[in-house]
C-alpha cells in the first residue's frame, strides 16, 4: 500500500477514538440534567462539576485528534 | 471559472497550520553560545498578554470607591472568582497561593483570548508554552507536599482502605497516573486551543473557496464560522478554567493527602 493511502486510513482510524468521547459528553450532560431535574437547588455546584467533566472529557477525543493529526503532518 | 478554480486553489494552499508559525523579531542567538532566545512572535504575545492583565488590575484598583466602577468591578469579579475557586477546592489553607493561582488564570485567560483576534497569535497552542506553566505546577505541588508531610507524602500513592493484594497492582497505577499530569495537563489546554483554531480556519478557507463560484451558498460556512468563533471564546475561557481548577486539586491532594 502506498505511504499516503496508508496515512489516511490510519488518520481516520485514529478519529473513532471520537466516538467514545461523543458518549461521554452526552452521558456528562444527561446526568446533570437529571440530577439538577431531581434537586434543582443543587444546580449551582453541579455545573461547575458537569464543566470540569465536560472539559476531561473532551481533552480525551481532542488526545485521538492529536493523535490524527501527527499521523497525518509527520 | 478559470478565476474561481484559482482562487480555490489558492485559498486550499494555504495551511491551516500556518498560523500556528513562529518567527524571530529580535534574533537574539549568536551572543549567547548557540542558545536560541530570540524574541519571536509567541514572546511578543505573552508580554501584551501580561501587560494587558497589569493594565486591568492596575486601572481597575486605582479608584478603589465603594461602588466600584465598570472595571473595578470587572477586577472584582475575577478576584471573586478565583479566589472561591481556590476556597471551594483547596480551603483555607489554599489562600497563601492565591496570587499564583491568580496570575496562571489570568495569564492564560489573556492568552487563550487575545488568541481569538483575527491575525493574532496564540502562544498556549503551543506545547511547550503549556507544558513549561504545567511542569511547574507539578513540581512545586509535589515540592509542597514533601516540604508539607516529609516521607509521609508517599503515602500518597498508597490509597487507604484497599486490601493489601492489591497494592502490587495499584500503587504503579497511581504513581503512573500521578506522573502523567503534567502531559496531560499541557496536552488538554494546547490541542483545545490548536485543534480549534484548525477548526476555524478549516471552515474559514471553505467560505474563500466557496464564494468564488457562487455567493449565496457560502452563507453556510460564514453563519458556522461565526457560531464557531463563540465556541471558542467559550472554551478558551473553559480551558483557562479547567487548568486553574486541576491545579488547584492536585494542591489540594499534597496538602491533605488522601
Amino acid at each position: 500500500m502506498e505511504l499516503e493511502a496508508a496515512k489516511m486510513i490510519g488518520a481516520g482510524l485514529a478519529a473513532i477514538g471520537l466516538a467514545g468521547a461523543g458518549v461521554g459528553i452526552g452521558n456528562v450532560f444527561a446526568t446533570t440534567i437529571s440530577t439538577i431535574g431531581r434537586n434543582p437547588s443543587i444546580q449551582d455546584r453541579v455545573s461547575g462539576l458537569m464543566w470540569i467533566g465536560f472539559a476531561l472529557v473532551e481533552a480525551i477525543a481532542l488526545f485521538a485528534l492529536l493523535i490524527a493529526f501527527m499521523v497525518l503532518f509527520t | 471559472m478559470a478565476t474561481g478554480e484559482e482562487a480555490a486553489a489558492h485559498a486550499e494552499g494555504h495551511s491551516p497550520l500556518e498560523q500556528f508559525e513562529i518567527h524571530p523579531l529580535i534574533k537574539i542567538e549568536e551572543q549567547l553560545w548557540g542558545w536560541d532566545l530570540s524574541f519571536t512572535n509567541s514572546s511578543l504575545w505573552m508580554v501584551i498578554a501580561a501587560v494587558c492583565v497589569c493594565l486591568l488590575v492596575w486601572q481597575g484598583t486605582r479608584e478603589r470607591s465603594l461602588v466600584p466602577g465598570r472595571l473595578q468591578s470587572l477586577v472584582e469579579l475575577l478576584y471573586n472568582f478565583v479566589a472561591d475557586l481556590l476556597d471551594s477546592n483547596v480551603g483555607h489553607e489554599g489562600k497563601k497561593y492565591f496570587p499564583f493561582f491568580f496570575t496562571l488564570f489570568t495569564f492564560i485567560l489573556f492568552g487563550n483570548m487575545l488568541g481569538m483576534i483575527p491575525g493574532s497569535f496564540t502562544f498556549t497552542s503551543h506545547i511547550i508554552v503549556t507544558f513549561s506553566m504545567a511542569i511547574f505546577v507539578v513540581t512545586a505541588v509535589t515540592m509542597i507536599g514533601i516540604w508539607k508531610h516529609g516521607w509521609h507524602f508517599f503515602s500518597f500513592f498508597a490509597p487507604k482502605g484497599c486490601p493489601p493484594a492489591v497494592m502490587p497492582l495499584l500503587v504503579p497505577i497511581e504513581i503512573l497516573s500521578y506522573l502523567i499530569r503534567p502531559i496531560s495537563l499541557s496536552v488538554r489546554l494546547f490541542v483545545n486551543m490548536m485543534a480549534g483554531h484548525i477548526m476555524l480556519k478549516t471552515f474559514a478557507g471553505f467560505i474563500v473557496a466557496l464564494s468564488t463560484f457562487y455567493v449565496l451558498p457560502a452563507i453556510a460556512p460564514l453563519a458556522l464560522t461565526v457560531a464557531l468563533s463563540g465556541l471558542e471564546f467559550a472554551i478558551a475561557f473553559l480551558q483557562a478554567y479547567v487548568f486553574t481548577v486541576l491545579s488547584s486539586i492536585y494542591l489540594n491532594e499534597a496538602l491533605h493527602l488522601h
